[in-house]
């Protein structure tokens, strides 16, 4: 066990991605999707992206019949805020390979599109 | 994370890239831009590069369907046959790009998986056909203008000018709709 001297100062040195730190709208979230991500992927088909319906709490790589890159069947994460934040920042950051080419560079952008993304799932995956 | 892969970038590949080798790119030489790449990303650039080819996949399934689904007027098949030819020549610069750096291009689902993927039973008349591609055509601008600072140098100014085409395509289509023109400039790529 960590003494707590120790692990505040890990939170203190270590902040939250921006986007984890702000009040997404649900609302913007969605016209944002619609402009910016719609050309690949869709609630509930898998296209050029997988679906996102219930994306919030999933594993990576998690959604049946779609074909995975080697980079995002690598990345063994679970999606929430901080983990979507840093993917939207830089996907091919966060796993070197993937084919999402997408960068979201607006904190509050990606807040909203996270709070979207979490509208869509459901409510037990989101705690 | 962001700048220093940038920097990486341009001090591996500023060397290798001229006007005339990018113009290149699109005709025979492909080979040298490819070969100027670093294995690390060209890796990289494949898998969005393929991601673009699965774009195009796409775009020219639904314009066929379109065209097949006796919802349109001769005049509107004409112009989607115009625009699919279009992505298709994108496919083809997309294809000859990956190959170039040593991949395997992606290759085209099944019409039924694209008429399933894109719902294409929800389309009753001639708007719902054009609204669906208008979409398409909005949403792929904007993903060719979103991957350039994913992609490698050599492959910007194609990325680009394949955008300029998408929002082309866009605008025809929205004013077949009847969509007013955008007060607010800058209608792309945010």
């Amino acid at each position: 066990m960590r003494p707590p001297i120790l692990l505040a100062a890990i939170i203190l040195l270590c902040p939250l991605p921006a986007a984890a730190q702000m009040t997404g709208d649900a609302a913007r979230g969605a016209k944002l999707y619609q402009q910016r991500c719609t050309a690949c992927h869709s609630l509930d088909a898998n296209r050029i992206g997988p679906m996102h319906r219930g994306v919030f709490g999933r594993k990576s790589a998690g959604v049946p019949g779609y074909a995975y890159s080697d980079a995002l069947k690598g990345l063994n994460v679970t999606w929430n805020a901080q983990t979507l934040d840093r993917w939207l920042t830089n996907p091919s950051a966060m796993a070197r390979g993937t084919a999402m080419g997408i960068r979201v560079s607006n904190p509050q952008d990606r807040a909203d599109l996270i709070a979207y993304l979490k509208s869509v799932s459901p409510p037990a995956k989101t705690k | 994370m962001i700048a220093e892969t940038s920097n990486r970038r341009g001090l591996l590949l500023g060397g290798a890239l001229t006007a005339a080798g990018l113009a290149a790119m699109l005709g025979t030489g492909a080979n040298a831009l490819a070969a100027a790449a670093p294995k690390a990303d060209a890796a990289q650039d494949i898998q969005i590069l393929n991601a673009a080819i699965a774009l195009e996949h796409e775009g020219i399934a639904a314009y066929t369907i379109a065209a097949g689904s006796g919802l349109l007027q001769p005049a509107v098949v004409s112009i989607g046959v115009t625009f699919r030819g279009h992505h298709m020549q994108h496919r083809d610069e997309l294809i000859k790009a990956v190959e170039a750096l040593g991949g395997t291009p992606v290759a085209s689902k099944t019409e039924a998986d694209y008429i399933k993927a894109l719902n294409v039973a929800a389309l009753k008349n001639q708007t719902d056909v054009l609204r669906l591609a208008l979409g398409l055509e909005r949403g792929a601008a904007n993903a060719y203008l979103g991957l350039i600072p994913s992609l490698g140098d050599a492959y910007h100014q194609v990325a680009a000018r394949m955008a300029g085409d998408e929002a082309f395509h866009a605008a025809i289509l929205g004013n077949a709709l009847g969509e007013p023109i955008p007060t607010q400039a800058l209608m792309f790529g945010a």
